[in-house]
């Protein structure tokens, strides 16, 4: 019984991690309907930039990521600017196309700059720390901060969706694009701006990832699809539903890993499947779409 | 004039350049099927790969330029085909030519539960869902182990000497196994690669083709007219599985090597099919010709530089859909107005 | 103040509009009448740059607006009523009706006490999700959306579209209130009647051209009828 406790802890905490990857895309989906194909690999380039700057300056990740952030925020802001919004339109093909265009471009761009060599954040002894609960759980202060982010991260995006005028002007543009432009909103720099924030979520994404696990120029695409599949079984707009989402994945995954360590990732896409056949626009959609 | 000789005239000219079209394609076609006289080894296996990732790229032209079917997971079905190929030589015995027919049609039911999966999604989510459902194909496909588990297999040489006609094709070039059996694998290729625009073309002027582009311009609509959007699409779902089993079968019968992350790989059978799809134009079936001939270009001469390889083929796609969303094809032909596959139906005004 | 000069508007191959000549003076209340397909709709989106129009074709205070976008036009203080009502969806009614202040925001009348003073039954249903409203609140809001931007013409697409007969009057009450700040109004409508009313002029298309324009009082029903429906 307990051991299985510990399993669905794990899987929450996991989901923290994929919440992450996916709440940068939800906004993105969200608020521009872009399936943004370079996700995973934006994720990856912050990583790289963490570790740059830590390394560079001699910083610990964690300062490296406050530094990273507004550097990616600007990143963002440009890309949607010169590139991205020259892409968005009616149809749904060029921005797929851009999209996979730039994941290629970052991906070897990452390997020509960094090489293809495995790398790792590191911080030291909190990296392996957990907090004991008795019996045989434990819970990794890692995954609990991760999880711990993923929730402060909803929780600030919906108070900037739901109490500031900029969210309001975000819903609105996404709920009704030429009504929005109707009422003077300039939907290209509310578009900037959105993917400004994406890569600022994206970043604390990649300092949770790169202290987890090893990373390297070509990881992108595969966390690519858990945050897609977060993202659609969440439901369009809606960030907790995101949240859930991923842990959702996660514990799908944790629970196949316990059956069968080759099940882990089946599991996951299992999981997406069948809450996707039950409930094809995810579970908290918005009210209209 | 009246409406009648107006709309004859039409037709005429269009049967015209169809003719045309129809008289150079079977010298082209002869031509291409005998130029193996004189080939080398590595011309062949080069226009073996243009000719599946042209019958691909018509494939999923149909799939997602007409039936508006947007999928991320045709690999589901190269990687199908090149198994059952597999499975069936092997397994079975069978010649490996009716092997591939059969994986084609295997595949296809296959399609249909696949698809009662996937229609449930619509726009990016159905692109996403079938993504996903590729992949569930790829890891279950890796745990059986009697098919190579997760390292793959090879085909014996023992499965393709057989091969029905290498005993004449072996006679007539003076070749020897090897060779014979590229040379048979080519026409098998080739005849995909006509095959595939020549299936495109008739979906297209048949009434299944219609309901597709009134599907495509207002599904609402075109169901209260009494399309039945459903079976329409699940009908286009289904011939293209069918038809990308086919050559996945042929690419695995070629490369006689298969493994679940090569066979069901995201970014081969459908990143650069797309790719080839869009950058030449979708929605045209000239449009994955040209696609194609970019794209293998760009792979023969560049592929030596590896990353900036990559580098530069991204910043092609980026490139051409900001200034040509239709394609390389679809500029050239608003520009120009030319067709060489006309497939519309267009509308005639009286003079005014 | 507002005026089109040969305002042409394509969709496509379609050309809806065929040379429009208006002229719509600071404070003045005009009524644009005709059938369905008449034109009256694509006039306001060329004005409010939803559809593409020649620069000259439509001047503000002698300054020709007709090429740019929406999000411009407001700024210059031109705001639509878009027909069909079109909140935000995910938006409640008072966040709907601070939307209408985001894009152009300058000190005037109107105000969110205000709208609520001119429209009552909105602050009841202030917090309320905007799909929930009725028919006719949602016209209000939408309304309200519009006068939020302190604009200086307020353009009415079929307000009293899909409403029952005793809305419409109540929406049509507040029309005096909203003309008295001085703020042009222009109301395209297929009901007639309410329209007539309350305008100082009228217009009337027919099939992308105006047809008639005069001052209600001195129009016969005769002329009107035979502008609507061109027999």
């Amino acid at each position: 019984m307990l051991d299985w406790l510990g399993t669905i802890i794990q899987g929450v905490l996991l989901g923290g991690l994929y919440a992450l990857f996916a709440a940068g895309l939800s906004l993105i989906f969200g608020i521009m309907r872009l399936v943004n194909l370079a996700h995973g690999d934006l994720i990856v380039l912050a990583a790289f930039a963490i570790l740059s700057l830590a390394t560079w300056l001699g910083f610990d990740p964690f300062l490296a990521t406050l530094l990273a952030m507004p550097a990616m925020f600007a990143a963002g802001f440009a890309l949607q600017h010169v590139l991205l919004n020259r892409a968005l339109g009616r149809d749904l093909l060029p921005p797929l196309l851009v999209t996979f265009g730039l994941s290629i471009i970052i991906q070897n761009g990452l390997l020509e700059a960094f090489t293809a060599d495995s790398r790792r954040l590191r911080l030291g002894a909190i990296e392996t720390a957990s907090i004991e609960l008795g019996g045989n759980l434990a819970i990794g202060v890692m995954p609990l901060l991760t999880l711990g982010s993923a929730i402060a991260v909803v929780l600030l995006l919906n108070l900037l969706f739901y109490r500031t005028a900029l969210g309001r002007a975000f819903r609105a543009t996404s709920d009704d694009l030429e009504i929005a432009q109707l009422m003077g909103i300039d939907h290209h720099r509310i578009y900037s701006i959105a993917m400004g924030i994406a890569m600022v979520v994206a970043t604390i994404a990649a300092l949770y990832l790169g202290i987890r696990s090893n990373f390297d120029p070509t990881i992108g695409p595969a966390r690519l699809i858990y945050a897609f599949e977060a993202v659609i079984i969440g439901g369009l707009g809606s960030l907790w539903g995101t949240l859930a989402g991923g842990v959702i994945i996660g514990l799908a995954q944790t629970f196949g890993a316990k059956l069968n360590p080759e099940w882990q990732i089946l599991a996951g896409h299992i999981a997406f499947l069948v809450v996707v056949v039950l409930r094809p626009r995810g579970l908290f959609p918005r009210a209209e779409d | 004039m009246p409406n009648g000789d107006e709309n004859q005239l039409i037709e005429l000219a269009q049967y015209r350049i169809e003719t045309k079209t129809r008289a150079s394609a079977i010298l082209a076609l002869a031509g291409v099927a005998l130029v193996l006289i004189f080939a080398v080894r590595g011309l062949i296996q080069d226009l073996i790969f243009v000719f599946y990732m042209l019958a691909l790229a018509q494939c999923w032209n149909l799939l997602a330029g007409y039936a508006g079917l947007v999928s991320v997971g045709q690999q589901a079905f190269v990687g199908l085909g090149g198994y059952l190929l597999f499975a069936l030589t092997i397994g079975a015995g069978i010649d490996p030519i009716a092997a591939v027919v059969l994986s084609g049609l295997i595949a296809a039911v296959f399609a249909v539960p696949t698809a009662f999966v996937v229609f449930r999604l619509r726009g990016p989510y159905f692109a996403i869902g079938s993504w996903v459902v590729a992949e569930v194909y790829r890891l279950v496909f890796a745990q059986f182990k009697q098919l190579g588990g997760g390292t793959g297999t090879s085909l014996p040489p023992s499965a393709t000497n057989e091969i029905f006609g290498i005993e004449w094709v072996k006679e007539m070039f003076e070749v020897r196994s090897p060779a014979a059996r590229d040379i048979i694998t080519y026409w098998i290729a080739l005849a995909l690669a006509a095959g595939a625009p020549l299936l495109v073309y008739l979906v297209l002027r048949s009434r299944c083709g219609l309901a597709l582009f009134a599907i495509r311009d207002s599904e609402a609509t075109a169901e209260s007219a009494g399309v039945d959007s459903f079976r329409a699409k699940l009908g286009v779902y289904v011939l293209v599985a069918a038809a990308t089993g086919m050559i996945g079968a042929l690419i695995y019968l070629q490369k006689a090597r298969i493994s679940p992350d090569a066979a069901f790989s995201v970014l081969d059978w459908s990143a650069y099919v797309i790719f080839i799809v869009i950058i030449g134009g979708v929605g045209t079936i000239e449009g994955p010709i040209v696609g194609v001939i970019v794209f293998y270009a760009m792979q023969h001469y560049l592929a030596d530089f590896g990353t900036w390889y990559l580098i530069l083929l991204g910043a092609v796609a980026i490139v051409i859909m900001l200034f040509a969303p239709k394609g390389i094809w679809g500029y050239v032909a608003q520009r120009y107005r030319v067709a060489l596959f006309p497939v519309q139906r267009m509308l005639v005004r009286p003079h005014e | 103040m507002l005026e089109t000069r040969g305002l042409t508007a394509h969709y496509g191959d379609f050309q809806a509009l065929y040379g429009i000549d208006t002229v719509i003076g600071p404070g003045e209340t005009i009524a644009i009448i005709g059938a369905n397909g008449a034109g009256k709709s694509s006039y306001l989106k060329a004005i409010t740059g939803l559809i593409r129009a020649e620069p000259d074709s439509v001047r503000f205070e002698d300054r020709p607006i007709g090429a740019l976008g929406a999000a411009s036009i407001l700024k210059l203080g031109i705001a639509m009523v878009p027909e069909g009502r079109r909140l935000f969806s995910s938006l409640t009614v008072e966040e709907n009706l601070l939307i209408g202040s985001y894009g152009r925001n300058v000190a005037g009348i109107w105000s969110l006490d205000s709208i609520y003073g001119l429209f009552p039954p909105l602050k009841e249903r202030r917090t309320a999700p905007s799909h929930t409203l009725s028919g006719g609140e949602q016209q209000m809001t939408a309304i309200g959306r519009a006068l939020m931007s302190n604009p200086r013409v307020l353009l009415c697409d079929e307000i009293s579209l899909g409403l029952a007969p005793i809305v419409i009057r109540n929406i049509y009450d507040a029309m005096p209130r909203i003309k008295q700040t001085g703020t042009s109004i222009v109301l395209v409508e297929q009901d007639i009647a309410q329209a007539m009313k309350v305008a100082d002029r009228v217009y009337c298309f027919q099939e992308g051209r105006v047809s008639l324009s005069g001052r209600p009082e001195e129009l016969t029903r005769e002329q009107v009828h035979l502008a609507y429906f061109g027999h």
